[in-house]
C-alpha cells in the first residue's frame, strides 16, 4: 500500500509552526510509518511535487515567491491546511500592513545602515515584497485552518491523524484559539 | 562570458535563501554569494506598540530561538524601567537562555546537519533528512529528538509553552519555579549528558571521515565577537563584549553592550535582504567578524563546568600554534560543547536553593526613554534597542541579530567551498557538489527569519548556462 503523501511549506512566518510540528517528538517515528514526507524545509527535495495528499502551509503570503509557491501548492495538493495564525489571519507577519513597503524598507536599509544605504533591489535574484501581507485564503482556497501561534503539537497530531484516517478533523474547543 | 549557477532554496536551514555561483569561461569559480530572500519589517512595525508587548512580538521573529528574543526584549525593558531584577528572576532567565541553547543546538546538529554526516553528502536527496536519519540510525535519531525535547520541556515549564513561551517580562519573570517541576527537570539531566557525550564521540569520527573536506569549509581568519564574564569565562546572559582577532589576540575587552553602535555598523547590498554588520574600526567589509558557538568557545578563557571545560581544551588544540579554531566546520564541535555546558550548568542552577524563590518580578514605570538589551542567543550575540515615550510606547526599534553578524563570513565560506568542490570545466555539476556548498552554510546554523526578520521557501533548480545562454547542464531536486 502506498502511504499518503504529505508536505509542509514555509511562506512568511517564523518557523514556529514547523517547530511545533517537530514537538511531536517521538511521535515522529509513528508518523514516519504512516506517511511519506515528500516536501518540507527540513528536507532536501526542492521542487514542490505532484499529487500531494495533504500540505500544511505556514506563514502569510508577503512576496512574489510566496505567491507563486502558494499557487503551485494548491494545484498539486488535494487538501491544503492553513497552518497557524500567520497563514490563517496574517498575524504578526501582517503587522507591517499599517505601513507602506517603502516605509518598512527605508527604516531597515536606509536609516539603520551606515555603509551602502540602499534598499535591496536585485529582483532577478531576490523576491519582490507585495503591498500587503495576506492570509493564505486571500490567495488560494484553503480546506482547513489550524489556529494558534503556533498550533500545539497535540493539535497538529490530532488534525493529521484524523485526516490520514479519512475523517474530517473536528477540533475540540480548547484548540480553537488564536495566539 | 561568465556562467551563473543558482541553488534555490538552500534547505535544512531556518529561513529562505539562495546561493549563486559565478563561473568564468574556463569553468573556474569567480565569485559566489549567499542571498537571503525575504523581509518582514519588525524594526518599523513595532513602532507604536507598547514596551510590555515586545517580548511577545519579537519572539515571533523566530520560532527556533524565540526565548532569546523574549529575554533580550525583557532586558531592554529592565533598562527602561531602570530596575534591577530579583535574584531568582535572573537565575530563571539564565535557565531559560540555556534551555534555548540546548534545544536549538540539538535541532541544528541532529535534525538539520547530521543527515549530511551520517547518510553522506552525496546520498539520495529524497532521504537526506531527519526521517532518513530515523531509518538509518534509529537510536541516534531518537536520542537527538529526546535531547531537543528536554530543552523544549524546560522552556514549557518556565514559560507555559514550548514555542513562544511567556517566561520573561520587563522587570523579571512571570512565575516562580515549583519544586516538583525543578525535580522533574533534574531527572532528565543524566540522559541529556549521556546523549551529548555520545554526539561528541560521533562528531569526532565525522572529523576523521571528512578529514579531506573539512579544511575547505570556511577556513580563514576573522575577528570573533561574544560576551565573556568579568573574569573571562564563557557567558550567555550578561557580561561584556570581547573582540579577538584570528590569531587569538584580544583587541577589545569588556565593552559595554549598551554602546554596541559605537563598535558595530551595518551595510546593505542590493542582492540580499540580510544586512552586513561589520566592526567599525576596520570598516566594511574589512570588519568581517564571526559570532556564535565558534566565537564563544574560542574567545573565552575557560568554561565553568568540568566536562565542557575539558572539551574546550581539546577544541583549542585544533587551532594549532595560535590556538584559534578558525575553521567554520568546527561550529558543530563548539555547538556540542555548548550543549554539554548547558546541561551541566542547568543542573547547577537547579541545585541552587534560591531557584525556587517566589519573588520574581520588580515593578516600576518608565524611568528612562532608551534601553539596550543584550544576550547570547544560540547563534551569537543579540542586541535589541528601544526608544520609548513617557508611556512606554515604542518610538524607534533596532535589532542586531546574531546570524546577520556572520553574513560577510558566510559569503566568504560559500565562495571557498564552491571554488574547491565545483569544477565547471567539464560542464557537469553534481547534486552532491552543491550540497557541500549548502553544508557550509549549515555550519553557521543560520536563522534567517531572525536576521531579516523573515522566512520562506521555494523549489530548487540549478541551471548552468553557456555564453550564448544555451543550457549546459541542469539539476532539479
Ligand atoms: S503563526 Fe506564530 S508560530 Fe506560526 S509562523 Fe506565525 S508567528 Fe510563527
Amino acid at each position: 500500500m502506498t502511504k499518503p503523501r504529505v508536505a509542509t511549506a514555509w511562506l512568511s512566518g517564523c518557523s514556529g509552526c514547523h517547530m511545533s510540528f517537530l514537538d511531536i517528538d517521538e511521535g515522529l517515528f509513528e508518523l514516519a510509518d504512516k506517511i511519506d514526507l515528500v516536501y518540507s524545509p527540513i528536507a532536501d527535495v526542492k521542487d514542490f511535487p505532484q499529487n500531494v495528499d495533504v500540505t500544511l502551509v505556514e506563514g502569510a503570503v508577503t512576496n512574489s515567491e510566496n505567491e507563486e509557491l502558494a499557487h503551485t501548492i494548491r494545484k498539486n495538493s488535494r487538501i491544503v491546511i492553513a497552518f497557524g495564525d500567520c497563514a490563517s489571519t496574517g498575524n504578526v507577519s501582517a503587522m507591517r500592513n499599517r505601513f507602506t513597503v517603502d516605509e518598512i524598507e527605508r527604516r531597515a536599509y536606509i536609516e539603520l545602515t551606515d555603509r551602502n544605504p540602499k534598499v535591496p533591489n536585485a529582483y532577478e535574484i531576490i523576491a519582490t515584497l507585495m503591498k500587503k501581507a495576506l492570509p493564505l485564503h486571500e490567495v488560494i482556497p484553503v480546506d482547513l485552518f489550524l489556529h494558534g501561534c503556533p498550533p500545539s503539537a497535540e493539535e497538529i497530531w490530532l488534525a493529521v491523524t484524523e485526516l490520514l484516517a479519512g475523517r474530517t478533523p473536528v477540533l475540540p474547543s480548547a484548540y480553537l484559539r488564536f495566539g | 562570458m561568465p556562467k551563473l549557477l543558482t541553488i534555490s532554496p538552500v534547505t535544512r536551514i531556518e529561513g529562505h535563501a539562495k546561493i549563486t555561483i559565478q563561473l568564468d569561461d574556463n569553468g573556474d569559480v569567480l565569485d559566489a554569494r549567499f542571498h537571503v530572500n525575504e523581509f518582514r519589517g519588525f524594526e518599523k512595525f513595532c513602532e507604536g506598540r507598547l514596551l510590555w508587548e515586545m517580548p511577545g512580538i519579537t519572539s515571533r521573529t523566530c520560532g527556533i530561538c524565540p526565548a532569546s528574543h523574549m529575554l533580550t526584549a525583557s532586558k531592554a525593558g529592565d533598562e527602561i524601567l531602570a530596575v534591577s531584577i530579583p535574584e531568582t528572576a535572573e537565575k530563571l532567565r539564565r535557565l531559560g537562555t540555556l534551555a534555548q541553547w540546548l534545544q536549538s543546538h540539538a535541532l541544528s546538529f541532529f535534525h538539520l546537519s547530521s543527515p549530511d554526516f551520517i547518510l553522506g553528502f552525496d546520498s539520495d536527496p529524497a532521504k537526506r533528512n531527519v526521517f532518513g536519519l530515523m531509518e538509518a540510525d534509529k537510536e541516534f535519531a531518537r536520542r537527538g529528538i529526546r535531547l531537543r525535547k528536554f530543552g523544549q520541556e524546560i522552556i514549557q515549564i518556565l514559560g507555559g509553552r514550548r514555542v513562544h513561551s511567556t517566561l520573561a517580562v520587563p522587570g523579571g519573570v512571570r512565575d516562580p519555579l515549583e519544586p516538583e517541576k525543578r525535580d522533574y527537570i533534574l531527572s532528565g539531566i543524566p540522559e541529556a549528558k549521556e546523549t551529548t557525550l555520545l554526539a561528541l564521540e560521533v562528531l569526532k569520527k565525522i572529523h576523521l571521515k571528512f578529514a579531506k573536506e573539512i579544511p575547505e569549509f570556511g577556513n580563514f581568519r576573522t575577528l570573533m565577537v561574544g560576551l565573556v564574564s568579568k573574569d573571562g569565562g564563557l557567558e550567555y546572559y550578561d557580561g561584556g563584549l570581547r573582540i579577538q582577532d584570528g590569531n587569538g589576540n584580544t583587541i577589545a575587552d569588556h565593552l559595554d553592550p549598551r554602546h554596541y553602535s559605537d563598535y558595530f555598523g551595518e551595510a546593505a547590498e542590493p542582492w540580499s535582504y540580510m544586512k552586513f554588520p561589520y566592526y567599525k574600526p576596520l570598516d566594511y567589509p574589512g570588519g568581517m567578524y564571526r559570532v556564535g558557538p565558534l566565537a564563544r568557545v574560542n574567545i573565552c578563557d575557560y568554561i565553568e563546568t568540568p566536562l565542557a571545560e575539558a572539551e574546550r581544551k581539546l577544541f583549542k588544540s585544533l587551532g594549532g600554534s595560535v590556538g584559534v579554531a578558525n575553521n567554520s566546520f568546527y561550529y558543530h564541535y563548539a555547538r556540542l560543547i555548548e550543549i554539554l555546558f548547558a546541561v551541566e550548568k542547568i543542573e547547577l542552577l537547579l541545585c541552587d536553593p534560591t531557584i525556587t524563590g517566589t519573588h520574581t518580578r520588580a515593578t516600576a514605570g518608565v524611568n528612562r526613554l532608551d534601553g539596550v538589551g543584550c544576550t547570547e542567543a544560540p547563534r551569537g550575540v543579540l542586541f535589541h534597542q528601544y526608544t520609548v515615550d513617557g508611556d512606554g510606547v515604542l518610538q524607534k526599534v533596532n535589532l542586531i541579530i546574531a546570524t546577520a553578524q556572520n553574513n560577510i563570513a558566510m559569503n566568504r565560506t560559500v565562495k571557498q567551498i564552491a571554488a574547491h568542490f565545483i569544477d565547471g570545466s567539464k560542464g557537469k555539476v553534481t547534486e552532491g557538489m552543491l550540497n557541500r556548498v549548502e553544508a557550509g552554510i549549515r555550519c553557521y546554523d543560520p536563522c534567517l527569519s531572525c536576521s531579516t526578520h523573515a522566512s520562506g521557501q521555494m523549489p530548487m533548480h540549478v541551471q548552468m548556462v553557456g555564453p550564448d545562454n544555451e543550457l549546459l547542464d541542469e539539476v532539479w531536486r
